[in-house]
């Protein structure tokens, strides 16, 4: 392995080199603060990887770190885990576009968690042992439902997945003046290395870091720009004000969510979303029992209601620090935008607050932002293969899956996903994105959701309801989302959208869990009758843990 | 074993209570964020009115408290679901471990 590092370094540094002749055009000119202390970053996550390397030796290991992450860092790594780049850069430009607006979002995204901490998070950890699927197939039949898990959470993974490639790739193309297609490449290699050799552990620890430095850095934002504000929002506000073009406009709910429809629907998406997201519900296998796995979403859901409130300052800081600079430095009058888009507020305001120096760290931090989001996504989903489809679905009746293997196929399934994203990552660079994220959270919400919430709280639950359920949540997700605004009319070019809402959730949410219901009360079956039978001990280990698997002392 | 937990009165005290107590607060966030939702569909004026004369308009505040609040929320369950909930079901294993015997 210190040869595979040792070799991506030096190819590193040649491209670095070679950048910087690059340098004019929409790029940026070579960042040599920035990329000094990413490269900082990247030896440390890389230093980790090679001792979680060392102690990841059973499928617990690779899977769930053994079990044995404390709550509070299992906060952490979650909150790591959550704020992606499209948290900290999308919202912060969204605030520093449309003032009040991003915050509703912020909002939106944060109010799914105390419902993971009510109803999903402990039931996960007493009922689960590696993916999310071990619940949703605890009584049912293995097969067919390890399927329809798989399907659901590579959907989610591979388009998440998606949006962060794409993402990473311009971030670093006019941050560190690199080529789109390095930087891809770049991404996809230092995850798929994370992922493959460190597993869980290392993930977590990048994740961890990652959480400290954002934090960090944001806060460290917040207070400069309010300090020049005496600490005053009624100042920064007046300021902002009287510079955005939208003058008072930004203090209220504007037209981003415009009809009730769309406001309720973005609402379950956002919501129910974040608790169907695979690479999310992994994170509560990673801790030794319910208590810890309660005090995790305790720790993330402050670190993360804390950040988008930091994000809404920093918005507003972005007005009257970036926009209204002296000289209009950050402006680009060919795009009529900030240079490198809107969503580059907050990076921006970095340098307006901090210097070069500081916008290099926070180039490093937001690359630091990316990789520790991928890591995460591509762990889930090489657990969904490996774990569910290899090891459960498809291995032979009666037959135990060697440990050992499963493991070498997750490090394949591993690289598989690498390939796929890096693939997928440079096919999208052009294509309008925007549509992604939106499917994700939608499929989240109206295929994993339902069918998991169901099999932890609804006795009547049969196989044949969750998958007929699940598959059709799955396909009302997928048809809303392409008829509606963002792929029929954006995209495809048509005129007009069969069905107007961005996010289709209002619709396919209850749609799944309708079908749910009805294909389970009307299946009389035998198979439907056992499974019925055996919710009493699984509701018992449910809700006792007595039974569930530990932590793995080493 | 499976009948003897479900006869244990502290076991079925610990599902009446956790349960009743984890749907109350599931309901609280649900009509907090629903409300602010429909406040933003149908009266966006409400929030956009300002608090007294100034820029600071009602939406920033409440917008603010419904992330505090949602993290106050999870934080009351923590505590009282690994201290109270969780002696019930130490209670529960130590009757079970006894009857075992």
């Amino acid at each position: 392995m210190v040869k595979i590092l040792s070799a991506l370094m030096l190819s590193a540094v040649a491209v670095f080199a070679a950048g910087a002749d690059l340098g004019a055009g929409t790029k940026q000119d070579l960042n040599v603060p920035a990329i000094i202390m990413f490269f900082m970053f990247v030896f440390a996550t890389l230093g980790i990887t090679y001792w979680a390397s060392k102690k990841t030796k059973s499928a617990s290991d690779f899977y769930t770190a053994g079990g044995g992450i404390t709550g509070t860092q299992n906060g952490m790594a979650i909150a790591g885990d959550y704020m992606s780049a499209a948290s900290f850069l999308g919202i912060t430009g969204m605030v520093y576009l449309k003032g009040y607006d991003g915050l509703i979002f912020s909002i939106g995204f944060l109010v799914g968690w105390p419902v993971i901490l009510f109803m999903i998070s402990e039931q996960l950890r007493n009922l689960g042992k590696y993916t999310f699927a071990d619940v949703t197939a605890y009584r049912l039949r293995q097969k067919p439902v390890r399927i329809l898990a798989a399907l659901g959470s590579i959907a989610v993974v591979i388009l998440y997945l998606i949006a962060q490639m794409v993402g990473s790739g311009k971030l670093i193309e006019i941050l560190f003046g690199l080529d789109y297609e390095f930087a891809v490449v770049l991404v996809g290699a230092l995850m798929v290395m994370y992922v493959a050799f460190g597993g869980m552990l290392a993930t977590t620890w990048v994740q961890i870091i990652k959480a400290v430095l954002l934090l960090a850095g944001t806060t460290f934002m917040s207070i400069m720009v309010m300090a020049q504000f005496g600490f005053s929002f009624e100042e920064l506000f007046k300021t902002a004000t009287e510079i955005h073009s939208q003058g008072v406009a930004i203090m209220s709910p504007g037209g981003l969510v415009s009809d009730p429809v769309s406001a309720i629907s973005l609402g379950i998406a956002l919501m129910f979303g974040t608790a169907g997201l695979p690479h999310i519900l992994m994170r509560f296998f990673t801790v030794a029992d319910a208590k810890e796995a309660r005090k995790s979403v305790f720790v993330a859901t402050g670190l993360i209601g804390y950040f988008y409130i930091l994000t809404f300052i920093m918005g507003f800081g972005a007005i009257v620090l970036v926009l209204g600079a002296e000289g209009n430095i950050y402006w680009d009058d060919a795009t009529n935008t900030l240079r490198g888009m809107n969503n580059m507020a907050a990076i921006w305001l970095a340098h307006a607050v901090g210097g070069d120096y500081f916008l290099g760290f926070i180039s490093a931090v937001a690359f630091a932002t990316i990789l520790a989001v991928v890591s995460g996504l591509t762990l889930a989903g090489a657990s969904a293969i490996s774990h569910d489809l290899y090891a459960n679905a498809f291995a032979k009746e009666g037959e135990k899956v060697d440990e050992l293997q499963e493991m070498r196929v997750s490090k394949y399934a591993t690289l598989a996903i690498g390939v796929v994203a890096i693939i997928f990552g440079i096919a999208f660079e052009k294509q309008n994105i925007a549509f992604v994220v939106a499917l994700a959270f939608t499929i989240a919400a109206s295929a994993n959701f339902p069918v998991l919430f169901m099999s932890i709280f609804w006795k009547g639950l049969t196989t044949r309801g969750a998958v007929l359920g699940g598959y059709i949540g799955l396909a009302s997700a997928l048809i809303l989302v392409i008829l509606g605004p963002v792929v029929w009319t954006s995209i495809l070019g048509n005129a007009e959208a069969i069905v107007p809402y961005k996010f289709p959730a209002v619709f396919s949410v209850p749609i799944a869990f309708i079908a749910i219901w009805f294909f389970s009360i009307t299946d009389s079956s035998d198979d439907a009758a056992r499974c019925q039978e055996e919710f009493e001990a699984q509701n018992i280990r449910c809700q006792t843990g007595i039974g569930a698997d530990g932590a793995v002392n080493h | 074993m499976i009948d003897k937990i479900k006869a244990n009165p502290s076991y079925q005290k610990l599902i009446t209570e956790r349960g009743a107590f984890a749907w109350k607060l599931t309901i609280t966030i649900l009509v907090v964020y629903y409300a602010f939702i429909l406040f933003i569909a149908f009266s966006p004026e409400t929030l956009g009115a300002s608090i007294s004369g100034g820029l600071t308009t009602w939406g920033i505040p409440i917008g603010m408290a419904i992330i505090v609040f949602a993290f106050a929320l999870t934080g009351i369950y923590v505590k009282r679901a690994n201290s109270e909930f969780d002696d019930l079901l130490q209670q529960v294993k130590d009757d079970i471990a006894k009857e075992m015997k």
